[in-house]
């Protein structure tokens, strides 16, 4: 599904921050991408979004090297893919359920073909109550259970999320880790970006390690 | 998507589907996806609605200019005047029935009427005022001919043919008047119509302006749709929406304006009908009204105004989007 060979990212004339990324994810696998604060799992996660372009190696996606991807393609992988911010990244001017419903809004779908199954996704992630609220008005684990409702509305082949418990208490970081095991067992591949060594503990899964630009798996 | 059952979380356990319940008709509340800032909302909307208004106030002159230049060539393309001056060694009854009966021999003049005398004194009344015995005064007499076609080569003979027959005559030619009439009114026009042009350029770079500028506020905004599927089309389309909105707002309420002040003026003028500056302003641009294809014009300003901001945003967005990718 994901294949990165030899890749290197540096920022300008600046030293590499990512150096020789070899690495694949496999289609229904579960990891977790760890490393210190800095390490540059963010920045790994926006090379896999295709929201940075790497300076050396090769990206593979879905089959196909992302260095000659027409703009149609590459929005098409994206929808192939769902995405938990570490900051959210929730649109403050829209309601839970329309930031929610986004991902479907965007592909031209009618609000009726698709109402049931935000509000049904906003109550199983406990959020049924508050799909009238604007971000400014959620808690921290309200905001991070829409940014996951956004990311699974569209059932994407592929999740990465951010940091998803760093926002949250240890009980909702541990109740957040069962729903991704649980999209796993519905047929997603999960990659989670986090350097909570507790939460990594709860669920046995290889790990992709990243220091000082390296990367190595951790199986 | 089906969710599975045993989701064990706190919150869900205690809002788990409730099978019948029913959903209200939309949960959406139609908000743009793109937010653009209301201030910066509000202020493009002032100032395309000061554009369209002089734009449309321009469109308005231009077109009060053409009706105006329509009418003076409609009144005066085909008629002619021959004015006999009185002279103290010739008897003026005569010249004037000579200068008739001349005119009449002309092919290309359908009628030739002496003026009386006493419509001829009552020209001079605007300047001169009501009830002067204008008996002593030298006033000239007019003889006023129609001509049956605006193309007359004859007439130059014509003029020689009367100064040769009677002196104290002159044949005025009002189709030089009006050809210089024309030509001004067709400046005015074309200066409004320039105006018109200049402004809708204006109102396209502001809009150019106020686009880069809503989209670096909601450069984050932007990515996010990225990153949720959306293909630049759509967001330009989100952007073009919002502008066209914010310009058909500030077009119609510039092109309100500006339809209240021409019908204001129009009122105003034929208040001040029975003034002597009124008669002239009304000989100058004729009867102050745009009527009902001045006021199509006004509001066709302003929708091109409207139409204007939504493509000049949607090139924007679209240049944006290709410098950020």
């Amino acid at each position: 599904m994901v294949r990165f060979e030899n890749v290197g990212l540096r920022y300008g004339m600046g030293p590499e921050v990512l150096k020789d990324i070899n690495f694949s994810i496999a289609p229904r696998s579960f990891q977790y991408l760890t490393g210190p604060s800095g390490a540059g799992k963010t920045t790994l996660i926006r090379l896999v979004l295709m929201a940075l372009k790497p300076t050396r190696g090769l990206v593979n996606l879905f089959g196909q090297d992302v260095s000659r991807l027409e703009a149609a393609t590459l929005t098409d992988f994206r929808r192939r893919m769902g995405v938990v911010f570490q900051d959210f990244r929730l649109l403050d001017h829209l309601t839970v359920y329309e930031n929610v419903a986004l991902p479907l809004r965007v592909i031209g779908k009618e609000e009726t073909s698709y109402r049931a199954e935000v509000v049904e996704l906003l109550r199983w992630v406990g959020l049924g109550e508050r799909m009238h609220a604007v971000p400014a008005v959620l808690s921290g684990g309200e905001k991070q259970r829409a940014a996951i409702a956004r990311a699974l509305i569209s059932r994407p082949q592929l999740l990465l999320a951010d940091e998803p418990t760093g926002n949250v208490d240890p009980g909702l970081g541990r109740r957040l880790l069962r729903l991704f095991m649980e999209l796993q067992s519905l047929g997603t591949a999960v990659v989670i970006a986090t350097h909570d060594i507790a939460l990594m503990e709860l669920y046995d899964a290889p790990r992709l390690v990243l220091a000082d630009g390296h990367l190595h798996v951790d199986a | 998507m089906s969710m599975p059952e045993h989701l064990d979380m706190d919150e869900a356990e205690e809002e788990r589907p409730r099978g019948s319940q029913r959903l209200p008709a939309s949960l959406r509340r139609d908000q743009p996806l793109v937010p653009v800032d209301s201030v910066a909302g509000r202020a493009l909307v002032v100032v395309i609605a000061i554009l369209t208004f002089l734009a449309a106030l321009s469109a308005g002159a231009a077109m009060l200019a053409a009706r105006a230049s329509e009418q003076w060539r409609g009144a005066v393309a085909n008629e002619m005047t021959i004015q006999v001056r009185p002279d103290p060694r010739r008897n003026i009854e005569q010249d004037i029935a000579r200068a008739v009966e001349l005119a009449r021999a002309v092919p290309s003049v359908a009628e030739a009427r002496p003026m009386p005398r006493t419509e001829s004194d009552k020209l001079l009344e605007p300047w001169l005022g009501a009830g002067l015995d204008l008996v002593e005064l030298p006033v000239p007499r007019l003889i006023v001919l129609r001509l049956s076609s605006a193309v007359a080569n004859d007439l130059v003979t014509f003029g020689q043919t009367l100064r040769r027959e009677v002196p104290s005559a002159t044949l005025d030619d009002h189709r030089l008047w009006v050809r210089r009439l024309s030509t001004m009114a067709s400046t005015i026009i074309l200066a409004g119509v320039a105006v018109v042009l200049l402004v809708l350029v204006a109102a396209g770079l502001a809009v150019a302006f106020a686009t880069r500028g809503a989209m670096a506020g909601s450069r984050d905004s932007v990515e996010v749709l990225h990153f949720v599927g959306a293909t630049d089309e759509f967001i330009a389309r989100e952007f073009q929406t919002r502008f066209v909105a914010l310009g058909l707002r500030g077009g119609a309420a510039g092109g309100f304006a500006a339809i209240l002040a021409i019908a204001l003026l129009g009122l105003l003028s034929s208040a001040w009908s029975a003034t002597p500056e009124a008669d002239q302003l009304q000989a100058l641009f004729g009867a102050f009204e745009i009527g009902w294809s001045g006021y199509a014009v006004v509001v066709l300003v302003a929708a091109v105004v409207a139409a204007i901001a939504g493509l000049v945003s949607r090139l924007t967005v679209r240049h944006y989007l290709r410098a950020m990718g």
